[in-house]
């Protein structure tokens, strides 16, 4: 395996690991190591570093919903204007080109049911090229990025064995 | 009332794993790098299969030396993986984990009076199964020099008219070390030579890192001397469904089946289901892994030589085995004393054998976090005991 592969399956794991950690994980030079994350920052390769948060076990409350969008493509730029205007919106946390009975899929994020509703109505809906949405509120979230949110497992093991 | 116990059982010591369970388990807020297991959970398509079987209602005995289908796929991934062949029929017994293999070829082949060499440090059982056959446990001592491998010399050094069996246990735990090609040609040719048995475990065999594991029994002249002991445990992290196996010759598998059939019948039949699935499908489970692993040896073995103490380096099973005999003290007394003041729990060398003195094993089926968290404290301890000991 190629030296980014190694360095985007050990990120894709644990973004916090350090260049100098994961060349002594990969047994490859520090400084090669940085050069590869730096070219792949650069090339937008690696976009970013967030923090998968279960906002459901703070204070804040937050509504995540997923809404289905169809739209008129248009001539010579297919989704990508469409797609583009929607997602510049800061509450929009994701949009996805879909195959199948609709064309967008559009996560967004609210403080509440209502902000979501009138983000809906008010914005998306009323753009030119959209024909219509439906939108999904999600109830519970179990499991993200490959990793489960509802009950921590704890490690079972006996604390010493042969 | 007459005396219940049969004093040779009563005379064999307790593992020396068990003491140091007993003050850990005292310790609710220790951090442990003591466990012999994976801290994978076995994959879900496999676990999925064990369910599968119990809705299916495959509850019942199967026969003494397995399902035939099993047995059918074991032989298929040891050919595959190690290059060695055998007849699912009458060459392969499916055990209650690579523990019951041991025990039964022990049993199978051991007489009163006849000697096994084991070499130490190792798992704790070899040792004990000789003694209740009656046969005399004839220890070499493994040499961080030689990074813990056995020796041709060592080994010839060992043997007398008595020797029967030699007990070879790589890739190794508690040390990590694995056998070259090269060292297992040497070992084998003085097997032959010697006409000695031997029971090679290979439980770890899927656990080494930079080069893939050989099987003695690969080498010429050895199959036909040889019981390849292994299992799901480590490789497939299966340990608490207790299945291993055994190969070998027919005649030795046979016997080896009579007393499993005697005392065990067969083992859990949802496990054997499960394990199908883990040899048809699980090559990739096992591959990522053992790459988890392998970065966590690397990441352990260079912060244990960051901090100073002597460490070569391992290329198999989940252990590192760092020196430190620089401070003077038993690996018991160290691995006391630095449970007390930072609550690490790591298990003494000398579980393993007397040989294991001085030495610790660092377990690093852990997460990442973890292994820092417990090898950062480990730092302190070292550096706290660096700085008593210059003062005096």
């Amino acid at each position: 395996m190629n030296l980014d592969m190694k360095i985007l399956e050990s990120l894709d794991q644990n973004a916090k690991l350090t260049a100098a950690e994961l060349a002594i994980m990969l047994n490859e030079d520090e400084k090669a190591v940085e050069a590869e994350i730096r070219r792949m920052e650069e090339e937008l390769v690696i976009c970013g570093y967030p923090t998968l948060i279960d906002w459901d076990k703070t204070d804040r409350h937050q509504v995540t919903a997923m809404i289905e969008v169809r739209v008129t493509p248009q001539r010579g730029k297919g989704f990508d204007d469409i797609a583009e205007r929607i997602y510049q919106f800061e509450e929009v946390e994701a949009v996805y080109l879909m195959s199948g009975g609709f064309d967008l899929t559009v996560m967004l994020r609210g403080s509440s049911l209502k902000s979501i509703a009138e983000f809906v109505s008010e914005k998306l809906a009323t753009m030119d090229s959209i024909l219509s949405t439906a939108t999904h509120f999600v109830l519970k979230k179990y499991k993200e990025h490959g990793l489960t949110l509802v009950n921590k497992s704890e490690d079972e093991r006996m604390l010493v064995t042969p | 009332m007459r005396d219940p116990l049969n004093p040779a059982v009563v005379a064999i010591k307790p593992s020396g794993i068990r003491k140091f369970f007993d003050i850990v388990s005292e310790m609710k807020d220790a951090i442990s790098l003591g466990v012999g297991e994976p801290d994978f959970p076995t994959p879900y398509h496999i676990r999925e299969e064990g369910i599968y079987s119990l809705e299916k209602a495959k509850t019942h005995y199967t026969s003494n030396a397995g399902l035939m289908e099993l047995r059918t796929e074991i032989c298929r991934f040891l050919d595959r993986k190690y290059h060695i062949r055998y007849d699912a029929k009458n060459e392969t017994l499916v055990t209650v984990g690579g523990s019951e293999a041991i025990d039964l070829a022990i049993r199978a082949m051991v007489c009163p009076g006849e000697e096994v060499i084991i070499p130490q440090p190792s798992y704790v059982s070899y040792e004990p199964c000789v003694i209740l056959t009656q046969g005399v446990p004839v220890t070499i001592r493994l040499k961080e020099e030689d990074e813990f491998r056995l020796t041709a010399k060592d080994l010839r050094e060992a043997i007398t008219d008595k020797t029967k069996l030699l007990v070879l246990p790589f890739p190794n735990n508690p040390t990590g070390a694995i056998l070259t090609e090269e060292n297992l040609k040497e070992i084998a040719a003085v097997c032959v030579e010697k006409d000695i048995f031997v029971v090679s475990d290979e439980i770890y065999s899927e656990l080494t890192y930079d080069q893939k594991h050989v099987s003695i029994a690969s080498l010429p002249g050895m199959r036909e001397r040889t019981i390849v002991i292994n299992g799901f445990s480590k490789g497939h992290a299966m340990t608490g469904w207790r299945l291993g196996y055994a190969c070998g010759p027919k005649e030795i598998i046979q016997q080896m089946t009579k007393i499993h059939q005697f005392a065990i019948m067969c083992a859990p039949t949802m496990s054997q289901y499960a394990a199908v699935d883990a040899l048809k499908n699980g090559d990739e489970d096992v591959a990522m892994m053992r790459d988890s692993y392998d970065k966590r040896r690397r990441f352990v073995l260079h912060e244990l030589r960051d901090m100073g103490l002597p460490t070569f380096e391992p290329f198999g099973a989940f252990y590192v085995f760092p020196n430190v005999a620089e401070f003077g003290m038993t690996s018991d007394a160290f691995a006391t004393k630095l449970l007390e003041e930072q609550k690490v729990a790591i298990v003494p060398g000398t579980a393993f054998g007397d040989c294991g003195e001085g030495f610790l094993r660092i377990s690093y089926a852990y997460s990442h976090e973890k292994l820092k968290l417990a090898l950062d404290r480990l730092r302190i301890f070292v550096e706290h005991l660096r700085e008593e000991q210059g003062k005096r």
